[in-house]
Parts: C-alpha cells; structure tokens; sequence
C-alpha cells in the first residue's frame, strides 16, 4: 500500500516538474517571438499591403488596389494605347545583383577557406586569437570602412599613387565606381561571414581522419576534395547563405563604390523609398526578391537532404 | 627467408617541441621486426609507443636515425607512400561514406580498376564477418563492428606491414577477449607483419610472437612473451608485466646452480645469478606470487585474503613487518586454503626468484 502510494505520489510530483519545464521554456523563448513577431513578421505584413495600393504623390499610399507595382517590374504601360511593353530595364538590375552575389560568395569562399583552415589548425589556445582578428572589422561602422576602400581605390588613391610612384604605371586604373569595385567592397564587407561558419566546422573536423585519408594513400589535394570539403559542406553552406543573402540586399557598398550609377537591388528599392517617392513600388520589389530568395534556397534544400537521405538509405 | 625482415629502426629518436618544453618521446630505439611476425610495443601512456608507430606510418618524421621498410629506407617519406596501413585508436572511419567506400578508399586512390575494387571489398567484408553490411554508414554500426572496417579498410590494401594503435581499447571486455583471437588469426591467414600498440599486458601475451617493452621512450626488453614473463630484465619490466614481489637480499652463498639469497624476514631463496653479483652483494629479487607455496608453519601469517574466483590472493606478514604477496589455487569445492591469521610457511621453488639487473 505504502509504496503504492508512495509511486503514485512520485508520478504526481514528476507530471509537475514536466509542466513547469514546458512552460519555462515557453517563457523562456517569448522575448525572442515578440521581437520577429512586431519587428520581423508585421513589417512583412504592411508592406505585402502597401505593394498592392497606389503610390501617393508625396509618399505613403492612397488605398485603391492594384497590381501594377508587379506588372511594371517587367512592362511599361503604354501612356495613349495602355498596351504592355517587356522593358527588361529592373530585370537587368537583379541580374547584376545576382552575378554580383554570386562571384562575391565564390571569392570569398576561396579567400575564407584557407584562412578558416589555417585558423582551426592553430594550437586550441591560439585559436580564440585568431578569431577575434577575425571578427575586428565589425568595431568600426560598416558606413567608415566603405568610404575608407573609396579612398583606396580611387584614382588618386593609395594603389594608384603607389603603382605610379614604384613607376608601373603612369595613368590611374579606374576602379572606383565600376561593378569590379562594388564587388571588392562586398567580399570586404561579408568575408568574416564566411569565415566564421567555415571555422566552426573546420574545427570540429577530426584531424585523425586526415591522417586517415594519407595512410590510405591519399595525396594532399584528394584528402582535401575527398574528405576535408565534404566534412566541412556545412559550414560551407551555412556560409555561403549568410554571404550570397545580405549581398543581394547590399545598399551602402553599390551607393559608395557604385556611385549611384551602378544599381544594385537593394539600392534601387531605397530609391522608391526615397527620390523616387514610389513607397507601394519599392514593396513589390522587395518582395519579388523575398520570393527570388526563398524559392532558391527551397530549391537548394530539396536538393542537398533529398541527396543524403538516398545515400543513408 | 625465416629472418627477413619487414622493418628495421636504427638509433631512432624522436623529439617534440624546442628548448625548455621539448620532451625526448623515443630515446635512441633500435629494433628489427621480422616479416609475417605479429610484434607487439608495450608500455605505459608516454613511453613511446605510439610515437614509435607513427614514425613507422610516416605521421612524424624522426629528429634522428633511420626507419627502413623491406630495406628501403622511408624516414622522409610521406605517410602517403609508405607501403603500411594503420587501424587508429578510435577507427577514424569516414563519416560521410558507407562502409564499402570507407574499405574502397585506399584502392581509389592508387587507381586500382573498379572491378577489382567491387571485388576486394567483397572479398574484406567477409574477411572481417561484415558482408551485407556494405551500404551502411559508420555511425549506424556497433564499436565491434567499426573496428572490423576499420580492420578491412586497412587490409584491402594488402600492406607490408599493419599497424595497429591500441585499436581494441574502446571495447568492452567481452568484445575484446573475442577479437584478441581474430587478429591473431587474421594475421596468420594474411602473412601480413602485424605492428601492435597496446597498454595492456594480457593483449600483448595473449597475441604476440615477440614483444617489445617500452618506458620512457626506450625499449626496455625485447623477447616472446614467456621470455619476457618469466624473464624480465628489470624492475620496470618485472612490475609492468603481471604481479610481483621485490624482495631485497643479500647473497650468502652457492648452491649448485643457483645462489642463496637471504632476504629480510628470515627467508631464503635460490635464484640464477647475473653478472657483477658477488658474495656479499645486495641484490634484488623478484618473485611472481603464483610461484609461491604456501603450507602451515610459522614464517609468516595471513594477513589479508582476496577471492578472485578461482585463486585468491593472500598477503603474508613476516616477522620483520614486511609482507609479500601469494596466489594460489582454491581447494576444489571453491574455498581458499588458508585464512586470516594462519600460520604459514612459505616455499619458493629453486630459480624461481629472478635476480633483477637493478
């Protein structure tokens, strides 16, 4: 009777502990759903709003809908007839994003790889040195350091006085203000984000398998393709998303080193926002890139664990 | 062709790190290890063992002295073109590909057709009693299991020489006793020259042609394990292998063969002596518990008992104070012979005391 008793009591006391566990957890996470529910989700919401209503004359919007905002990302309406002309002007500006982004995450991943290696091969206590090199940039505004690589490219710049004074030259490169220039500020910007993701899954690799790979005759650059890359893919991928995304997104570095003539997406949807007064454009915008992105990544994802599971199986 | 030999270390040293932190991990080594012997480097974490081995795999190179292969010298040759394969301490299978991958590895990269891959790792899997498990993945094996890839990966590449880093430690007992017996058979089907690492004693008997015992960075005592048993050469040797008592005693005498030894606590012992030991000189002794008898008398008395299922061990208090330490068989109904508090007298064969060199 007694341990009867006694065993039912303690089924009681640990059914309590679990609910008090479940909603501690709940508690726990709550500041983090408030925050992306008011900053991150409701922001979304107003603007997939505003990309169906019509643009005010001074900003803001006029509440009529509409789905011109879409339609006039590929066409131009026609003032007297109304018909739709393909003007592939803002298509033109994605594309150069995307190329863009795209060569910006490849050299980053071939500039951060080895420096993510030769980081995880450190002794354990050097390591945390090397990482806070790493991440240094970030103490100085994004904003600084754009205007800083200005000055060092430009024509009257650092390498161009320096090409010029050791006599390699005598006219100035022109690289300020060309795509070449927007791309060399964005692997500037988004290195350490390649870096940092590569670094963690490097050092989590056990160099015993390296050593492995040697004793079974593998030559350095096959122990790399064959063991070390395919060991460090998520890093690489983790990687490569946190450099291709905010890429696409770029406004300072094509602003600065672009000099406004050199348009990126995210230049360009400020420019509705701002000069252009056209708040209802620059949200379908937005959003046409929102859905460029996920269906990417969606596509991607499908792709890599679709993959594994075949080769598990 | 009994004595060719598979590898041979001249004067090798090994020295990691510089100036004050540097740490001598081999000390001078020289052995020679004979072809389709299965050799075995014993001693204790830090003696070198393992420091040895990988200078053989080509993971270190040596500060000093020679490493050859079959004669060919190898001491600056990448682990990559040395002609031996290692089974690692903790498998170091690849994650990311299936076990018949992971056994494939070595052959793809010498570029050996695929037929004759499929064909080898078939062959492997059912060497190491794994077939039909090709297609599974390392982490969805059993530590039994990853150690048999881990064995046929290696093996599929038909190495000189096979070096194994303590590969049985991460098993449990059980597992362990049972693979004990198949590498010892494996390495007798193969020919291949096994080089073994091991911590444990009873491994190293178990297994071994001959063994080599290691203590800071330097070989202690090479021989078959019943030489190096019953023989050791020194006290680190005679107290890393087995139990042992050391006994200091004086020699007072010839009988025969053998010198009479006499030792504190009124016992007298006969052992073979070793160069150097006079009349007069002290020496010391060492004595393996199972060689002692014990019968009533009033040398000693018991003065503890420990039940080890069929022996027990018995610790004899002399009339000096000091005591040693006696193994024997219990009576045939499983109870042990004496008890606390017996009076014992002790009887020590002629030449089972082994006079030790220090």
């Amino acid at each position: 009777m007694a341990v009867a008793a006694e065993s039912s009591h303690i089924a009681l006391v640990q059914a309590a502990a679990e609910r008090r566990f479940l909603l501690s957890r709940r508690l726990l996470a709550s500041p983090a759903v408030f925050v992306v529910g008011v900053f991150g989700i409701l922001p979304l919401v107003i603007m997939l709003i505003y990309s169906f209503l019509v643009a005010a004359t001074y900003g803001g919007v006029e509440w009529i809908f509409t789905t011109e905002n879409y339609v006039s990302f590929l066409f131009q309406r026609d003032i007297f007839d109304d018909t739709l002309q393909f003007v592939p002007d803002y298509l033109q500006i994605y594309f150069r994003t995307f190329v863009l982004a795209g060569f910006t995450t490849v050299a980053s991943l071939i500039l951060g790889f080895p420096t993510a290696y030769f980081m995880a091969t450190r002794p354990p206590g050097q390591r945390n040195f090397w990482v806070f090199l790493i991440t240094l940039p970030f103490w100085t505004n994004l904003l600084i350091r754009t205007y800083a690589i200005q000055l060092i490219i430009r024509d009257e710049g650092l390498v161009n006085d320096l090409l010029k004074g050791i006599g390699l030259i005598d006219q100035p490169i022109h690289m300020i203000y060309t795509n070449f220039a927007i791309m060399l500020g964005l692997l500037y910007s988004f290195l350490p984000f390649m870096v940092l993701p590569l670094y963690t899954s490097l050092e989590k690799l056990d160099f015993r398998l390296v050593e492995a790979g040697f004793d079974l005759y593998a030559t350095r650059g096959r122990v790399l393709r064959r063991i070390v890359i395919p060991l460090a893919k998520p890093g690489i991928i983790a990687g490569c998303i946190l450099v291709f995304i905010p890429a696409l997104g770029a406004y300072v570095t094509p602003l600065i080193l672009g000099g406004g003539k050199q348009h990126m997406i995210g230049s360009l949807i400020a420019t509705q926002f701002g000069t252009s007064r056209n708040w209802p454009f620059g949200c379908a915008q937005a959003f046409i890139l929102m859905a460029i992105v996920m269906v990417a990544l969606l596509v991607y994802v499908r792709s890599t664990t679709g993959k594994s599971r075949v080769a598990h199986g | 062709m009994v004595d060719a030999v598979a590898v041979e270390a001249r004067n090798v040293s090994k020295v990691f790190g510089t100036g004050a932190d540097a740490v001598r991990a081999l000390d001078g080594v020289s052995v020679t290890i004979r072809e389709n012997e299965f050799f075995t480097l014993l001693g204790p974490s830090g003696c070198g063992k393992t420091t040895l081995l990988r200078l053989i795999a080509g993971f270190e190179l040596p500060t000093a002295g020679e490493i050859l292969l079959e004669g060919e010298h190898v001491e600056h040759l990448p682990p990559y073109q040395r002609p031996v394969n290692t089974v690692f301490q903790n498998y170091a299978l690849f994650p990311h590909m299936t076990v018949a991958q992971n056994i494939a590895f070595g052959l793809e990269m010498r570029n050996v057709p695929q037929a004759d891959i499929d064909s080898t790792v078939n062959e492997m899997l059912g060497l190491v009693k794994m077939a039909g498990l090709g297609a599974r993945r390392p982490s969805q094996l059993s530590g039994g299991q990853q150690q048999r890839v881990a064995l046929a990966r290696a093996l599929a590449n038909h190495p000189k020489v096979l070096l194994l880093d303590e590969p049985l430690s991460a098993l449990d007992l059980k597992l362990r006793q049972g693979m004990r017996t198949e590498l010892k058979n494996l390495q007798k089907t193969t020919g291949i020259t096994f080089i073994f690492v091991t911590h444990d004693q009873e491994e190293a008997l178990t297994m071994s042609d001959r063994i080599a015992v290691m203590s800071q960075g330097r070989i202690q005592q090479l021989g078959a394990p019943l030489d190096i048993y019953e023989q050791p050469v020194n006290r680190f040797v005679a107290d890393f292998i087995g139990d042992t008592n050391f006994v200091t005693a004086t020699i007072d005498g010839r009988a025969g063969d053998y010198v009479r030894c006499r030792c504190a606590g009124g016992l007298d012992l006969l052992a073979s002596p070793i160069g150097g030991a006079g009349h007069g000189s002290k020496v010391t002794l060492a004595v393996r518990p199972e060689k002692i008898m014990l019968k009533p008398g009033d040398l000693g008395t018991v003065a503890q008992t420990v039940y080890v299922g069929t022996d027990t061990n018995y610790e004899v208090r002399l009339s000096d104070g000091s005591s040693i330490s006696v193994r024997l068989q219990n009576a045939a109904d499983g109870h042990a012979q004496f008890t606390v508090g017996d009076g014992v007298a002790v009887d020590v064969p002629a030449g089972a005391a082994r006079m030790l060199q220090d």
